[in-house]
């Protein structure tokens, strides 16, 4: 009774979350995170084709990184299949297509293999591909996130300071109900949400 | 597989609250945790015990899984726990998707609070063989985020696996979220004390979709979790012609709605038409689908289930769609897909019991 009902009261509580304490990353003026509570409603799609439009039509200097640790999917969408090289000072440099610069860990494990990590080595791996990375100059970092308000989510927005949060849904009950929640959880962060 | 959770305020490079350095290893210095890690007893984990003991009344349990988000896990879990009360079997599903529950709006149990009783917890019963566990009936407000990280999600699959009452079970089907993350490294860990019958694994035919779950097949794998089969989900868009919008896209980009103008002169030029089926791929399949995945990487194709709307909205009405007079393009291919799932000899015996 007692888990019951710690838990319940527990459920929505922010404990400490804030952006406005977050860093900001060198050389990147705006990071936008196109996210979703919801799984496979199209925002590694959303996420890719913004970066390029951004980079081509409105001529922008722009970084794309792919946040989502488990199931990787801007290196088939982006058609990079090769591995990212190493500065002297150890970070990483992201592999340039279509005129945005990207990272995703799908650049860094074998196409099969699994990432069968807990929250905090996730934790670790997003601070690698966000601070590990030589970004250069940008106006814009593109962020496409997994789905869910979980470990990713809560780094990402302890972490960096965002400019802004796309939420992307489908018109389906289920999808926008959670779609609603991931708004929620950027809202609670101060960070602006368009949909 | 690592040595016991990392807690959240522990140094980096934690070897782990359960391994056998924790607390005393050169990482340990300095952290909060270090005392109480060094001090601990170390061993098989208490919870592990109770939820063997839970567990014991339940003959069969099966994991829905998929690599990749929004591929129709939830809706297969929903459909499939139907069809398997609807054959008198005792069926539990449990929701362990805990920032995003879909299950209690795929079952019509939206605003069910849960109940305790001296047993433990109650799960919320749709028909009186078929109890649901979720996250989503303790929260207050269904828009409410669950902004958790892993200890605390991990926490509360154990909950839900020693605290509640399901009493004896013929399946207990557990609808995981998308990924490899700390629920499927939590269900994984804690059930196979007691023994999984399998996973299954949803898919769409889309490369994306593929890759991810590649991956999760190989986690199976990993940890020697049997894979029961994969199934295709929306192999193909199937509408009937009856029931079809038509639309004129003008030179300015705009949509004319023309279903009247069209419905009325295939009724008068060829009424056949409007009895077929219309059917076209949405997701391209030219490289061999799930079933090519299937024989690349030597696991049980079960089959393919059509992109059909009103499957959709059966799912989002939480209604069964075997019961379902419109969804005559889905139900018969769930069916065949859920036959094929029981003839697996460890769940066949049962089905004979059954007379099923």
């Amino acid at each position: 009774m007692i888990g019951l009902l710690r838990a319940s009261s527990r459920i929505g509580g922010i404990r400490g979350f804030s952006s406005k304490g977050g860093l900001r990353l060198e050389g990147v003026e705006d990071i936008i995170v196109v996210a979703s509570g919801k799984g496979g409603v199209g925002k590694s799609t959303t996420a890719v084709n913004l970066a390029v439009a951004l980079a081509k039509r409105c001529q922008l200097k722009v970084g794309l990184l792919d946040a989502d640790i488990y199931g990787p999917s801007v290196p088939t969408m982006m058609k990079i299949h090769d591995k990212p090289e190493v500065t002297e000072d150890k970070k990483m440099v992201p592999i340039e297509m279509y005129g945005v610069k990207c990272i995703s860990m799908g650049f860094l494990v074998e196409k099969d293999a699994p990432i069968v990590w807990r929250g905090p080595m996730v934790m670790n791996a997003l601070e690698k591909l966000t601070r590990g990375v030589d970004w250069g100059s940008l106006d814009v970092l593109v962020v496409d996130m997994p789905p869910g308000t979980g470990d990713a989510q809560i780094s990402m927005t302890q972490r960096l300071q965002l400019s802004g949060a796309l939420i992307v849904s489908t018109p389906q009950d289920v999808a926008l109900i959670d779609a609603r929640r991931g708004a929620r959880m950027f809202s609670k962060v101060e960070v602006p949400v368009s949909s | 597989m690592e040595n016991g959770e990392v807690p959240e305020n522990a140094n980096d490079n934690c070897p782990g609250t359960r391994s056998e350095t924790a607390g005393k290893a050169e990482s340990c210095q300095g952290c909060p945790n270090q005392e109480a890690c060094a001090t601990a007893p170390k061993g098989p984990d208490p919870d592990l015990v109770a939820i063997a003991e839970r567990m014991a009344t339940v003959k069969h349990k099966i994991l829905v899984l998929s690599g990749k988000g929004g591929v129709g896990k939830s809706t297969f879990s929903a459909q499939l726990s139907f069809a398997l009360a609807s054959m008198d079997f005792q069926v539990g599903l449990l929701d362990i998707d805990i920032c995003g529950p879909s299950i209690p709006k795929m079952l019509g149990l939206e605003g069910q609070d849960i109940h305790q009783s001296n047993l433990g917890w109650s799960p919320v019963y749709v028909e009186s063989n078929l109890g649901v566990m979720s996250i989503g009936f303790m929260l207050t407000n269904p828009d409410d985020a669950v902004i958790w990280r892993g200890p605390r999600k991990n926490g509360l699959i154990k909950q839900f696996l020693k605290d509640v009452y399901w009493g004896e079970l013929d399946f207990l089907v557990v609808d995981a979220p998308p990924g490899t993350s700390d629920e499927h490294i939590s269900i994984a860990q804690c059930l196979q004390v007691c023994g999984i019958d399998g996973a299954i694994i949803i898919t769409t035919p889309q490369q994306v979709s593929l890759i991810d779950v590649r991956k999760e097949v190989s986690f199976c794998k990993k940890l020697g979790l049997p894979v029961l089969g994969v199934v295709e989900n929306m192999s193909g868009l199937c509408q009937r012609i009856a029931d079809l919008k038509f639309v004129k896209m003008t030179e300015t980009g705009e949509e004319r709605d023309m279903t009247q103008w069209a419905m009325e002169y295939l009724k008068e030029k060829a009424p056949e038409l409007l009895g077929l089926v219309a059917s076209t791929e949405v997701f391209d399949s030219s490289s061999g689908g799930a079933l090519r995945m299937c024989q690349e990487m030597g696991v049980p194709f079960l089959g393919k289930v059509p992109l059909d709307p009103q499957l959709c909205k059966a799912a989002e009405e939480g209604r069964s769609c075997f019961e379902d007079q419109k969804c005559g393009i889905s139900a018969p291919a769930l069916k065949r897909i859920i036959d094929k799932l029981l003839e697996n000899p460890g769940l066949s015996t049962l089905a004979i019991d059954n007379g099923a």
